[in-house]
């Protein structure tokens, strides 16, 4: 069944307008959040809805799309929002990370490198940074408009007085171009360096908080830290289980009741595509 | 050093139907370097408050009173705590000071105001108690929990701890045995024999005639009491 | 000699009713003023207004900045006074959680001022945070105890530390013994002498408390009605006030 009685997109022209002007302004001013009219979405808060409303703005028929939550393609989050665009832009829809033209992701960047032309979405819970240490939306603005971020290194100083080291993980703040200091989403911190002078564009959408900020082609991110402890992109210290990849993030499973557990690429696309290359780790059946 | 010219004191009580108190009037007199006069006169004659009017302390209705280039009486508030900082002492009844604070930072203070190292101050405070017989265990103990005597004490080291060019005392040998009014008295006189002005109240003759040069008898100021 | 601060008829209304009026002095580098008067009589307000924490309608407020000399703060843009208000001003509250951050350990709390203006060196940072909790007498073992866990006289210690860490040269506070136990207020008004002293701080206290400035204030204002009634050297304005409402206030002092 296809649903002919929504619009291309299931947004109205007039708000995907709405919403292109955010991007673009976003785009024009990197890291910057610039306020939308987010839009009811016929799914929960928390379940993607400013990036749904952001893919919907970017969405041609000529497209081709792939979702992915916490870099799996197969997750109920991701196939409700693959299915919702097959029904509402019948777009074609793809689980290869470099035959897609447009990526929505939750809390991942790809391991394999973007390329010109596509675009990733990233679903934002909370765009603000400074937000746990400065509660103030109205000072929070001040913050940035007047490069205050003196705060965010608060943020960092607390992790290292109480854990030795930094020990965020993931949301890890990086300053944009020099100037706006920017929640990347709930990404690990090992997909940091990714975002820094990537050739896609990236595009970040908050529905609940009305937000929506972009990184232009090759912007310049970096990633915040102290001269003395300097930033890491970290991640698990094993080989994945089923593909044996060394470079790629990895998500602990617990396979049994006796405290089994093993390491597998959390971007299941490229863990395949290892898989079916040849590839295999010490866990491949 | 120390000149006053035609100086006028009055209280107005504004909460007291606004009744207006003449104090002093037509004050005139000069204290040289070197030299120490005592104010006398009967009690209400207005000594203190021709001691406070030269500390500053009450404001001066007319005339001037002159302590080097300066007219306490015009000056503006900080010129009147830079004179105090460094060239006018006082040495009052009274020891008012930060409960909590030890002895020893009480007497250093006024040295480390006019810029001394803490060690310089601290050296010359403890030199100080020591020859004012107050006993070292005391030191570390704020001086708000000590006797009178011992107050007094303390409230002098605190105003000899830094050589003023000119010193204002307010019965600086009361309640002091006679060891201790010794010190003081010496104190006094080693200070006149460094160039020191002094002006103070001794209701103690025998201090007086000692350590003053002269007597100035305010009474002869004082409005409505016949000199 | 530049005046630090010079304030020229600053003057502030809510609505109607006036908040401060006309009010005009020079602070000295080195000075500290009191300002005294009733709840109402706008001490706070002009605090605010000097402060950069309220625009007054009428009047200037010009300091004497490090790189440009006297600069009329009101007039200068946001970032510019902001920038001030971290560096060259500090802000004591009455109440130490208004300035501290009760989520953020004692050294977090000492050293975002540091951060804020630049400094990237954990480790540096984090000595200078101890040294200045032993300056305000906090144990150093406290370093990364949230101010939660503090008790009041703790808190308002570590809200100076907090705020003097960058040098500043001015500093505005606002009863900053209020609240406090009456042996705790002793600690630190010694405390502040002592900063004030060995750091040639310029300081403007707001309070009610006669004992409070009689101790820390060079100069004294009193104010009532917005308006300043009477100002001049502390103790002279204590021992021989001239105008009704000062010698009302002096004589309402309780003895103890």
């Amino acid at each position: 069944m296809t649903d002919q009685s929504y619009n291309f997109a299931y947004l109205d022209e007039q708000t995907k307008r709405m919403i292109r002007r955010a991007i673009l302004k976003g785009l024009a001013i990197p890291g910057y959040q610039v306020p939308f009219a987010s839009r009811e979405m016929p799914m929960p808060y928390g379940w993607g809805t400013g990036g749904v409303q952001v893919s919907a703005a970017v969405l041609t028929p000529e497209d081709c799309f792939k979702v992915i939550d916490q870099g799996a393609d197969d997750t109920t989050n991701a196939v409700s929002i693959r299915t919702f665009f097959e029904r509402t832009a019948r777009v074609e829809t793809t689980t290869a990370t470099a035959e897609a033209s447009v990526i929505q992701t939750r809390h991942r960047i790809p391991e394999e490198p973007l390329s010109k032309g596509q675009i990733v979405v990233y679903q934002v819970p909370i765009p603000e940074p400074l937000r746990f240490l400065e509660p103030r939306e109205s000072e929070t603005r001040k913050m940035h408009s007047l490069e205050e971020y003196g705060l965010m290194h608060v943020k960092l100083y607390e992790d290292i007085s109480r854990h030795g080291h930094i020990a965020t993980s993931y949301a890890y703040p990086v300053r944009v171009e020099g100037r706006y200091v920017m929640d990347p989403s709930p990404i690990p911190k090992f997909d940091n360096p990714k975002l820094g002078d990537m050739a896609a564009i990236q595009l970040f959408g908050a529905g609940r908080e009305q937000r929506i900020y972009a990184l232009p082609p090759y912007t310049q991110v970096v990633s915040l830290d102290f001269e003395d402890h300097p930033f890491e992109a970290s991640k698990a210290a094993h080989c994945c289980g089923l593909c044996g990849a060394q470079d790629s993030y990895l998500d602990e499973v617990i396979i049994d009741d006796a405290g089994g557990r093993m390491f597998v690429c959390s971007d299941t696309d490229y863990c395949e595509a290892r898989r079916a290359a040849g590839h295999k780790g010490k866990d491949a059946a | 050093m120390i000149e006053l010219k035609n100086v006028k004191k009055t209280f107005t009580l504004h909460n007291q139907g606004s009744a207006v108190i003449e104090v002093v009037n037509d004050v005139s007199f000069a204290v040289a370097r070197g030299e120490c006069v005592a104010l006398t006169g009967a009690s209400g004659a207005g000594k203190s408050t021709l001691m406070r009017m030269i500390y500053g302390n009450y404001l001066t209705q007319a005339g001037q009173i002159r302590i080097g280039d300066t007219d306490i009486a015009q000056a503006e508030p900080r010129d009147i705590i830079a004179l105090r900082r460094k060239v006018l002492g006082y040495v009052s009844q009274f020891l008012r000071v930060v409960p909590r604070v030890p002895t020893l930072d009480v007497v250093a203070e006024p040295l480390r105001a006019t810029g001394a190292s803490t060690d310089a101050a601290a050296e010359r405070a403890k030199a100080l108690l020591t020859q004012l017989n107050i006993p070292q265990r005391l030191w570390s103990l704020s001086p708000t929990t000590f006797s009178g005597g011992e107050q007094q004490r303390v409230n002098i080291a605190r105003g000899f701890a830094f050589s003023y060019p000119a010193m204002l005392l307010d019965e600086p040998t009361a309640s002091l045995d006679a060891a201790n009014r010794e010190v003081v008295l010496t104190l006094i006189e080693q200070a006149k024999a460094r160039g020191a002005v002094i002006i103070g109240i001794f209701h103690d003759e025998a201090a007086r005639a000692r350590v003053c040069d002269r007597e100035i008898d305010v009474s002869h100021f004082t409005p409505g009491i016949a000199a | 000699m530049t005046p630090l601060l010079s304030v020229q008829g600053v003057t502030k209304h809510y609505g109607s009713y006036i908040g401060c009026a006309d009010v005009s002095f020079d602070l000295y580098p080195g000075e500290v003023m009191g300002i005294v008067g009733e709840s109402g009589s706008g001490k706070s307000t002009l605090l605010n207004c000097m402060a950069g924490h309220l625009a007054p309608d009428v009047g200037e407020v010009v300091f004497d900045t490090r790189m440009d000399g006297p600069r009329d703060t009101v007039t200068m843009s946001e970032p510019e006074r902001r920038m001030l208000s971290r560096t060259d001003w500090a802000f004591v509250h009455q109440h130490a959680r208004d300035g501290l951050r009760m989520g953020v350990s004692a050294g977090g709390n000492v050293g975002e001022r540091l951060m804020a203006v630049g400094e990237r060196h954990y480790g540096d940072i984090r000595d200078q945070a101890i040294d200045w909790l032993e300056r305000v007498e906090i144990d150093a073992t406290r370093v990364d105890d949230r101010p939660t866990t503090f008790s009041g006289g703790m808190q308002q210690r570590l809200q100076i530390a907090r705020n003097l860490v960058t040098g500043p040269r001015l500093v505005f506070m606002d009863e900053p013994t209020g609240g406090l136990d009456v042996s705790v207020q002793a600690r630190l008004l010694d405390l502040l002498r002592g900063l004030v002293r060995d750091m040639g701080l310029s300081a403007i206290i707001v309070t009610h408390d006669l004992a409070v400035v009689r101790l820390l204030a060079d100069r004294l204002m009193v104010m009532k009605s917005g308006r300043v009634i009477e100002a001049g050297l502390t103790d002279q304005v204590l021992d021989d006030p001239q105008h009704a409402y000062s010698q009302l206030l002096v004589s309402s002092v309780l003895q103890v």
